[in-house]
């Protein structure tokens, strides 16, 4: 059974069975507009919680997605490169960036749940 | 950062809030950024229909007097008796050094009568070297207390006719009167054809309502402005233009008349002079990034041998031309034999080629 996580950065986390994706929220896609391309890491490469781990582009700026728990990368959202704007239309599901292996689950208890997510964006 | 609460407010902030916009601060003001459409189909509708824009952050000066004429000879290299009544200029602002202070728009309503139009964020300051260099002349020059409202696109002059004002007669860089305190030209800042109205503030929520009624014509944000601008390979003050950059090195020599190239008793004359004879470092180009990932102002440009080559001084996607798109200035020896040019992104280095400006083709209603 797969639980998400919320960061107060606007990213989703989605964590079964040892295994992490992550994207952004809906309400941060929103914010930053049409998305025009994302820049997405190695697979392999290890990133502590706070790095930035992706960036996003829009038309007008370019924004860090950090990563909100340790962890190294095992899979990235290659469909993103001929079709960033996945990003906008499905935030949560089909435009998710990233999976990593987690290095310390106990991190995740320091996130939010959706209802805490929900007051947090208003 | 600047505080959301010292920006001027527009004067049509509720139709704005009505329509849904996302504000942010753009030289002192609180602009619409975009609308729910979001920028991308603003962009596009604007090339395929009517866009309706709301540049009430730009200035109208009106110099009236005998020596209206002598007053912008003065502040401009510009030949005023080559304006006939009617007929729109583009010209600039130089400091004594021809660094570009601004970019204007003049347009000739009477034999001493001229509508100057500037940037948001240099009106102060242009007023005020206007009134120090013109010192003396008898020209009146006045801040005008209007709406400023931009059409634009291939539908715009039916969507204006629509309205009762038909200007179909005015064509590109021309402006007439067409009300009482009414002020328009054929002009914008998109590469379509369209309409800069100025409209005294009591009149100007029932004529936007009106055109936005009519379904060709959508409410744009200031992230399309500067999306479709780039994209037409026109300049922005501050960004592509500055008074770091002279006229010679951004590539608009073709808005000074030859004959005042080599001299004039204009502001900044004796530098264009001299800057033309030594011949600019650096000139302004547009730029197409290879790939998918934009190049934003301030990145750094490198040659095949990895030596600085220019920087990016305005960068993004370009909806209509589907890729991203770039001005900046580059090494004047790398401009006729670029070899492999590469900007630097976030510590990698992206091959861009040069691209002749502008990236989608004027459709200006030249007549």
């Amino acid at each position: 059974m797969a639980t998400t996580y919320y960061t107060d950065d606007h990213e989703w986390i989605r964590v079964d069975g040892g295994v992490a994706t992550v994207g952004i929220t809906d309400y941060a896609q929103e914010q930053l507009g049409d998305l025009v391309f994302v820049e997405l890491p190695e697979v392999g490469k290890s990133l502590s919680k706070g790095d930035p781990a992706v960036v996003v582009e829009s038309v007008k700026a370019a924004s860090d997605v950090y990563a909100p728990v340790d962890g190294e990368i095992t899979a990235v959202n290659d469909k993103l490169g001929d079709d960033p704007a996945l990003v906008n239309s499905a935030a949560t599901g089909d435009g998710w960036l990233w999976q990593m292996k987690l290095s310390d689950e106990s991190q995740l208890e320091g996130l939010m749940d959706e209802a805490g997510y929900k007051a947090l964006i208003g | 950062m600047a505080d959301t609460g010292e920006l001027k407010q527009l004067p049509l902030r509720q139709l704005h809030e009505a329509a849904g916009a996302r504000f942010g601060g753009f030289a002192g003001w609180s602009m619409p950024i975009t609308y729910p459409a979001g920028v991308m189909k603003e962009h596009l509708h604007t090339r395929e229909h009517a866009g309706l824009f709301d540049i009430s952050h730009m200035r109208l000066f009106e110099f009236t007097g005998s020596g209206a004429d002598a007053a912008l000879a003065r502040a401009c290299p510009v030949d005023p008796t080559a304006i006939g009544i009617g007929q729109s200029k583009y010209t600039l602002l130089l400091d004594d050094s021809a660094g570009i202070l601004d970019d204007l728009i003049v347009t000739r309503l009477g034999p001493e009568r001229l509508i100057v139009v500037a940037n948001a964020g240099n009106a102060e300051a242009d007023e005020a070297h206007l009134r120090e260099v013109t010192k003396g002349l008898d020209c009146r020059i006045e801040p005008l207390d209007r709406v400023f409202l931009a059409l634009q696109g291939p539908e715009a002059e039916a969507a204006l006719t629509a309205t009762g004002l038909d200007l179909s007669s005015l064509i590109f860089m021309h402006g007439l009167e067409p009300k009482e305190g009414w002020f328009a030209t054929r002009s914008g800042y998109t590469g379509e054809d369209g309409f800069e109205l100025a409209i005294p503030p009591a009149e100007a929520e029932a004529f936007a309502a009106k055109l936005l009624a009519d379904e060709r014509v959508m409410w744009i944000g200031l992230a399309a402005r500067d999306s479709l601008r780039l994209e037409a390979g026109l300049c922005l003050h501050g960004q592509d233009i500055t008074p770091e950059t002279d006229p010679v090195a951004a590539g608009l020599m073709w808005a000074i008349p030859k004959s005042l190239r080599t001299g004039g008793d204009y502001v900044g004359a004796a530098a264009l002079k001299r800057a033309r004879e030594t011949g600019p470092s650096q000139r302004r180009v547009g730029l197409m990034p290879e790939g998918r990932q934009p190049i934003r102002a301030g990145a750094d440009l490198f040659d095949a041998d990895g030596k600085p080559a220019g920087h990016i001084t305005s960068g993004g996607f370009g909806p209509s031309v589907g890729a991203p798109v770039a001005m900046g200035y580059l090494r004047a020896d790398l401009i006729d034999k670029p070899g492999d040019l590469f900007a630097e992104v976030r510590g990698n280095r992206v091959p861009v080629r040069i691209h002749p400006l502008p990236f989608t083709p004027h459709r200006y209603r030249k007549g």
